[in-house]
């Protein structure tokens, strides 16, 4: 399948995926449905970016995001060349501007960015010509993790279209909640956000339509086809915590949570996961769990990303 | 001492409710008459005022100067000449300079250097406590003697209700009203910008419309309690808004301002992410715009100010929320209240002077913004109808941080005079 001809309208780059048209994100996974590896293969090997280099700079630590960039880009051809603020000047107090304006000199053709900063990667978009992909900016949006969620759920349903999903947590903090939503609510998704008052605000259900809110965990279960679990995100967490047990006890999911959804309910979670913090080991574990299968779409989803930027 | 006529214009001077067209002559730095078909005399200079508006010189009473101490920001030479270029004839500048103007040393400096380099009045604006840490109170009285206006912890409210107290008890004496920037500092904290769906769209941390009710609320039962006049500054959302209403209805001595960007943008503007849309009070919702313009035509808000505060570009070239509060003003308030509200019909152009003249005079007490003989020889000339362009990179001030670049406008300053003299005139 050759790719694409026409101009992309990632051609710009990935700032979120508020912005992004339905039939974009279709593409984008459909791509990624290609590079998906069949069972006992390893990823197909491309070469459609060779040539391109693409700067991959993380100010805020990142394994799993960082490595999957990585092995995406290099998986298409592209020389990557990874950053981490640690260490580097960035850590000296040079400016955002005069970090990308050093890089751009090294003309890479993209830069992956993360940062903790909401709406850094908009700002330097503002200021550079060079294609961004947002790899997470903050508590506002995980454009790449939204898209991996996507096709995890496409794994194991036939479609996107009206599915009930619930998302349960800290949603206030959590850029990969943002981006699930927009993305979920296009596809004409019902949503129920659940968490912690303090960290489910209200004007959360003015996000995308079909979004609603429940502060109890056995009704925003009910009946729904995808439950995503997020992270407890301590170090985003401006207030005093909630302990650790009173969390779990109304907010961690466990088994018997499972029977209230429908039978087929997947359990997913962007990871590192907290066992025992916001759900227990054995949905961790069982049959229902797919955060492996995100894991490894991340590679795919990402040569999709980077292939609609630069090729 | 100068003397000039401005001839020809449709003079508006709300203090004497005088609205016609006529010259007014200048003598020897003071209004001499105002009436039609006057005559200047040997040698006096005339400025034409055809088709344009004169109106008693403007007053912004709320602009930040950033000396001493933070002049790569500001000078009062620089903030001056934006001002003259934006029509003002008086402004008041608000003390968190460095040091803060908590002192008669302080305040004389000001006085002083205003004399010596600014194009337009600079009345001081003294600190509530010193230092502004909302402790201790600051040499209030003798910097009074020295000159200042008004008191304000403008950008570090007072957080102590009883040392606001005793402030008020100290400017009730004094006869000067206290300027709070009401914001309750816990319900703020870390905040970038308004508190609501779009802060939850974008990821970026709330500061809730509470933060400030509940200090106007405070500062309203305070100046009941005390008899002091209390002055809101930049007033930003409707229950605020409501509350000053109903506190002047019971004929307590509360006054407001509004800024030119608090009735011209909401939170939708920060969208893209653009650091000059981040200042304090934030952008609030279309509600609170609709209800502070509401409050601008009944008559509930009694001046127009800009909060004028310069930042330099590398200061605002950064992650959203590392950048600084404000934005400059000076030179797009006329045009603003024209295009805004003027020309949509929700005030008329002699409400519109009365917000930049005896509005404020009324607040501080000053023996301006007006045309009646003996005043000072002040005056503000603007047009309705002229369509401009605001370019930043043309700006007087030395920062360059306005959300306005680029904004067409219809109608705009034409001449500013102080004492007589042109300090200002449109190309």
């Amino acid at each position: 399948m050759p790719a694409d001809t026409t101009k992309s309208p990632l051609a710009a780059g990935l700032l979120d995926i508020e912005s992004l048209e339905r039939s974009e994100i279709e593409a984008i996974l459909e791509r990624a449905r290609f590079f998906q590896p069949l069972p006992n293969e390893t990823y197909r090997r491309l070469d459609s970016l060779r040539g391109k280099t693409i700067v991959n700079l993380f100010f805020e630590s990142s394994t799993r995001t960082r490595v999957s960039f990585e092995i995406a880009a290099r998986r298409l051809g592209a020389d990557t060349i990874s950053i981490a603020a640690q260490g580097s000047s960035v850590s000296k107090g040079e400016s955002l501007v005069d970090t990308l304006n050093t890089l751009v000199a090294m003309r890479p053709n993209a830069v992956v960015m993360r940062h903790s900063a909401s709406g850094a990667p908009h700002f330097l978009a503002k200021h550079l010509q060079i294609p961004i992909v947002n790899a997470g900016d903050g508590t506002h949006e995980h454009p790449t993790q939204g898209l991996l969620d996507a096709l995890t759920i496409l794994d194991r349903r036939k479609s996107l279209e009206n599915l009930r999903v619930a998302i349960i947590g800290d949603i206030a903090h959590s850029r990969v909640a943002r981006s699930d939503i927009h993305l979920l609510a296009k596809f004409g998704a019902e949503i129920v956000l659940c968490g912690p008052p303090s960290l489910v605000p209200v004007e959360l259900a003015e996000l995308a339509p079909g979004v609603h809110i429940s502060y109890y965990m056995k009704e925003a279960i009910r009946d729904v086809d995808v439950i995503m679990m997020l992270r407890v995100q301590l170090e985003r967490q401006h207030e005093a915590p909630m302990a650790a047990s009173e969390y779990f006890r109304f907010f961690g999911l466990q088994l018997e949570h499972l029977a209230l959804a429908r039978p087929e309910v997947i359990v997913m979670h962007p990871g590192p996961i907290n066992r025992g913090r916001e759900l227990s080991s054995d949905v961790a574990d069982s049959q229902r769990s797919a955060i492996l299968n995100q894991v490894e779409n991340g590679v795919a989803v990402r040569m999709a990303v980077l292939e609609r930027i630069l090729a | 001492m100068k003397s000039l006529l401005i001839a020809g214009g449709r003079v508006i001077d709300p203090a004497s409710k005088f609205n016609a067209v006529a010259d007014v002559l200048i003598v020897n730095g003071k209004i001499e008459a105002v009436g039609q078909g006057l005559d200047a005399g040997e040698g006096v200079p005339v400025l034409d005022a055809t088709g344009a508006i004169v109106a008693p010189g403007f007053i912004d009473m709320h602009v930040h100067l950033r000396e001493p101490g933070i002049e790569h920001a500001e000078t009062i030479e620089t903030g001056a000449r934006a001002a003259a270029a934006g029509g003002f004839t008086t402004i008041c500048c608000m003390p968190n300079t460095s040091p803060v103007n908590d002192s008669a040393t302080v305040t004389s400096y000001i006085v002083q250097r205003a004399r010596e380099v600014a194009v337009v009045n600079v009345f001081p604006i003294g600190a509530i406590t010193l230092g502004s840490k909302g402790e201790e109170l600051a040499a209030i009285g003798s910097m009074h003697e020295a000159g200042i206006v008004a008191i304000s912890d403008d950008g570090r409210p007072v957080m102590n209700a009883r040392v606001m107290r005793r402030a008020m008890e100290t400017a009730r004496a004094l006869n000067i009203p206290v300027i709070d920037h009401c914001e309750d500092l816990n319900l703020s904290a870390g905040g970038d910008m308004h508190e609501g769906p779009e802060s939850v769209r974008l990821g970026l941390r709330g500061i809730p419309s509470a933060s400030e009710d509940v200090m106007v609320a405070r500062d309203i039962l305070l100046a009941e309690l005390t008899g002091a006049s209390f002055h809101v500054a930049h007033l930003s959302t409707m229950r605020s808004m409501a509350m000053v209403a109903f506190a002047r209805s019971r004929g307590i001595r509360v006054s407001c301002e509004v800024t030119p960007h608090h009735f011209a943008l909401t939170d939708r503007e920060l969208g893209s992410y653009d650091s000059n849309c981040k200042m304090k009070p934030p952008l609030r919702r279309s509600r609170d715009v609709e209800a502070i313009i509401e409050g601008i035509r009944s008559g509930a808000v009694d001046a127009i100010a800009t909060d004028h505060a310069p930042h330099p570009g590398d200061e605002k070239m950064q992650e959203f929320e590392r950048c600084p509060f404000g934005i400059t003003g000076l030179e797009t308030a006329i045009g603003l209240t024209l295009s805004e509200l003027v020309h949509p019909g929700h005030i008329s152009v002699g409400r519109m002077v009365e917000l930049f003249t005896t509005g404020p005079r009324n607040v501080l007490h000053l023996n301006r913004g007006t045309l009646s003989p003996g005043s000072p020889g002040d005056v503000t000339v603007f047009d309705l109808n002229r369509e401009w362009t605001f370019d930043v990179g043309k700006s007087q001030s030395k920062s360059r941080n306005s959300p306005f670049n680029g904004r067409r406008f219809k109608g705009g300053p034409v001449a500013t005079v102080v004492g007589g003299g042109i300090v200002w005139k449109i190309e």
